[in-house]
């Protein structure tokens, strides 16, 4: 009943908000932003679960382990990005949330190069000449 | 999960704000201003702390 502690402290934080945010929309912000790193980290360990399984997963079918790697960091990088850009988005600031979306787009791609690099070498391996 | 910080920074919010209505009732709104300053620095500071477990986390999670 994990969902119940996470819908519990949501509520309660909803309500604090809508009092702070009237008189104090900094601390309101700065509230929503505990909120999230609480869910955040308290996921974490149900995530790094799922991972390890994957990781099992990989090891036994005999892939290669750098791949995985990979997407493990895209997975954090996306996940880090959307937390701040949401909470930049949530403090009226659309321009500073699009910034952090963008770089985080800039990292994944950056990411992302060895893999196509591999790919394309896979395909020049299999065309003949 | 350790919610008490969430709840120490919702009080401290409410707290101030309602410190805010009574310093500037009482004409002093310098004063004021100050107090929810410092009352923003002290939260900032508890998320500085928070964010830094976050990030470790995340860090040894994903092997970033």
């Amino acid at each position: 009943m994990e969902i119940a502690q996470v819908i519990g402290l949501a509520l309660v934080t909803t309500i604090f908000l809508l009092i702070l945010r009237q008189d104090k929309p900094v601390m309101a912000i700065l509230l929503s932003l505990v909120f999230s790193i609480i869910i955040f980290t308290s996921m974490m360990g149900k995530l790094a679960s799922i991972i390890d399984v994957i990781k099992e997963l990989t090891r036994r079918a005999g892939l290669n382990y750098f791949f995985l790697a990979t997407i493990l960091k895209i997975m954090g990088v996306a996940y880090l990005g959307e937390f701040a850009a949401v909470i930049c988005q949530d403090a009226g600031e659309q321009a500073v949330a699009k910034k952090v979306e963008f770089a985080a787009k800039i990292i994944i791609a950056v990411l992302t190069l060895p893999i196509m690099v591999a790919i394309l070498e896979s395909l020049m391996d299999l065309m003949p000449g | 999960m350790n919610i008490d910080v969430l709840f120490r920074i919702a009080g401290i919010g409410i707290l101030i704000s309602v410190l805010c209505i009574v310093l500037k009732q009482a004409q002093k709104q310098e004063q004021a201003e100050m107090l929810t300053l410092a009352g923003v620095v002290i939260v900032l500071i508890m998320v500085v702390q928070l964010m830094n477990q976050l990030f470790t986390t995340v860090r040894s999670v994903f092997n970033l």
